[in-house]
């Protein structure tokens, strides 16, 4: 009992480290993944055709393979095959290598349900915005943006609390983010090896995170349900 | 002077002929009324109007000036079919208001976003919202809602929501107001608050075009009466005669049939 309290300020410090990769990739992933899945689903509902089946491949590509796929090829391919290591190497190369995997891999599922959300909004509304003379930019962002955020947030919940677990896949081109942290004490790290319950530990910080989140989720629920 | 003419207006769906060569006039301050069954066309017709449809052939003039040419080569840009439309307002059947918004907010938002268009919007904002607010204000209380403007859609009743779809189209000065069956989706209840609203713009001396099923309603406070059938104008004219004496044998049927 006495080594556990003696490691244990030293795997919570891994920890805390580990975490804050965790919630920067988290949150860099949100901040690009929003606005790009909206840039997305308007690709894939151009009325020029080629653009919208090129949106679509894309679309179809990055949700039909798995992410962890997707974070090797991105993060490999330039300088195995290329030749050229755009992302530079250590810590600060695999981080931007896993955010443009994960913003690309998230902005295509936020497409789609951004495309779901605008589609169930009824034609009336853009009809009524145009005979009262306004413009479709204006019934976009007056008349429909909000009616769609209302539609969307359930879904989008999901989403948002799937990708603050699925941060963990970074773990496979050595992120050191939370998981990796943990996983050290078992190979061994500033003299603890063996040790599983740093990796129990790091599911309470996913549990607290995502706690916290839902209530934040489920209050902007609230706020919208002032409208139906 | 008509304040509207409607020459040889063409419109079909793929194969389908929705329209076929409609011609009609509109004296201002007159109420037209337009009747027929499901599918005659009526609605294409006010959508034509609205700039919801684009005509396949014919014009549209108001008081002269050209506002449709389907044979015009320019293709007309955004800004000038919004300027056009405006010369209309359309009063839906499913009211279409914006649920995010209250009844005020709903009367309110085109004018506002209109008026952030005005060169001296930056200079004089309060007082143009001001007067913005004070004129949807009117528009609520002469239809009787001035204690539930600040009410979101889905608190109002749906004939309190039709009325509030009338008082958002008046705020933009239409020349001309149409109506959309307006009280198609309400219980027979709530029919007669919207009709009322809709005689009292007439005694008002609103020009205004209705496609309605109300057939009382229609013969009572129209002026002149279009009947359709099958995409054409089978008879137009005065609406006391359309309704007492048709001439058409399919008038007369389809007239016959509303009264049993």
């Amino acid at each position: 009992m006495d080594t556990f309290f003696q490691q244990l300020p030293i795997v919570l410090h891994a920890l805390n480290v580990g975490f804050l990769q965790t919630l920067k990739l988290f949150g860099v992933t949100l901040a690009g993944a929003l606005p790009l899945g909206l840039a997305i689903s308007f690709g894939t509902r151009s009325n020029i055709k080629i653009i919208k089946s090129i949106f679509k491949v894309i679309v179809w590509i990055f949700r039909g393979t798995p992410l962890m796929i997707q974070l090797l090829i991105i993060y490999y391919f330039p300088g195995l095959v290329m030749h050229n290591a755009i992302w530079g190497g250590g810590e600060k190369g695999r981080f931007i290598a896993a955010c443009v995997a994960f913003i690309l891999n998230y902005a295509c599922y936020f497409s789609e349900i951004y495309r779901g959300g605008i589609q169930s909004i009824p034609i009336g509304q853009e009809e009524a915005g145009l005979v009262l003379g306004m413009t479709k930019r204006q019934i976009f962002a007056r008349v429909k943006l909000l009616q769609m955020i209302k539609r969307i947030v359930p879904p989008m919940s999901n989403e948002i609390l799937t990708l603050v677990k699925d941060t963990s896949l970074a773990r496979i081109i050595a992120l050191q983010e939370i998981i990796w942290a943990g996983q050290a004490f078992m190979k061994g790290s500033q003299g603890i090896s063996g040790a599983i319950w740093p990796l129990f530990f790091t599911g309470i910080y996913y549990l607290i995170c995502n706690g916290v989140l839902t209530v934040v989720l489920g209050k902007i629920e609230k706020k919208l349900e002032f409208f139906r | 002077m008509a304040i509207l003419d409607v020459e040889h207006i063409c419109k079909s769906f793929g194969r389908t002929e929705v329209l076929k060569d409609i011609s009609f006039s509109l004296e201002e301050s007159q109420v037209l009324s337009i009747i027929g069954s499901s599918g005659s066309g009526k609605t294409t017709l006010l959508r034509c109007l609205n700039f919801l449809e684009t005509p396949d052939k014919g014009t549209m003039k108001i008081r002269d000036k050209v506002i449709f040419d389907a044979d015009a080569k320019t293709n007309l840009s955004e800004a000038q079919i919004r300027e056009n439309r405006l010369h209309f307002g359309l009063v839906f059947q499913s009211f279409n208001l914006f649920p995010q918004y209250t009844a005020l907010g709903n009367v309110m938002l085109a004018r506002e976003l209109e008026a952030k268009g005005r060169p001296d919007y930056k200079a004089k904002k309060k007082e143009i919202l001001a007067e913005i607010e004070a004129q949807a204000k009117e528009l609520l209380t002469q239809i009787g809602l001035a204690e539930r403007m600040n009410n979101y859609p889905h608190q109002l009743s749906g004939g309190q929501c039709q009325r509030v779809a009338i008082a958002r189209a008046l705020a933009m000065r239409p020349d001309i107001l149409c109506f959309d069956e307006p009280t198609s989706a309400l219980d027979p209840e709530l029919t007669g608050e919207v009709l009322k609203v809709i005689r009292e713009l007439a005694e008002q001396k609103t020009t205004m075009i209705i496609v309605t099923h109300e057939m009382a309603f229609a013969r009572d406070v129209a002026d002149t009466a279009i009947f359709m059938d099958d995409g054409y104008i089978l008879e137009q004219g005065n609406a006391k005669e359309l309704f007492e004496n048709p001439t058409q044998e399919r008038t007369k049927q389809f007239l016959r049939n509303y009264q049993s």
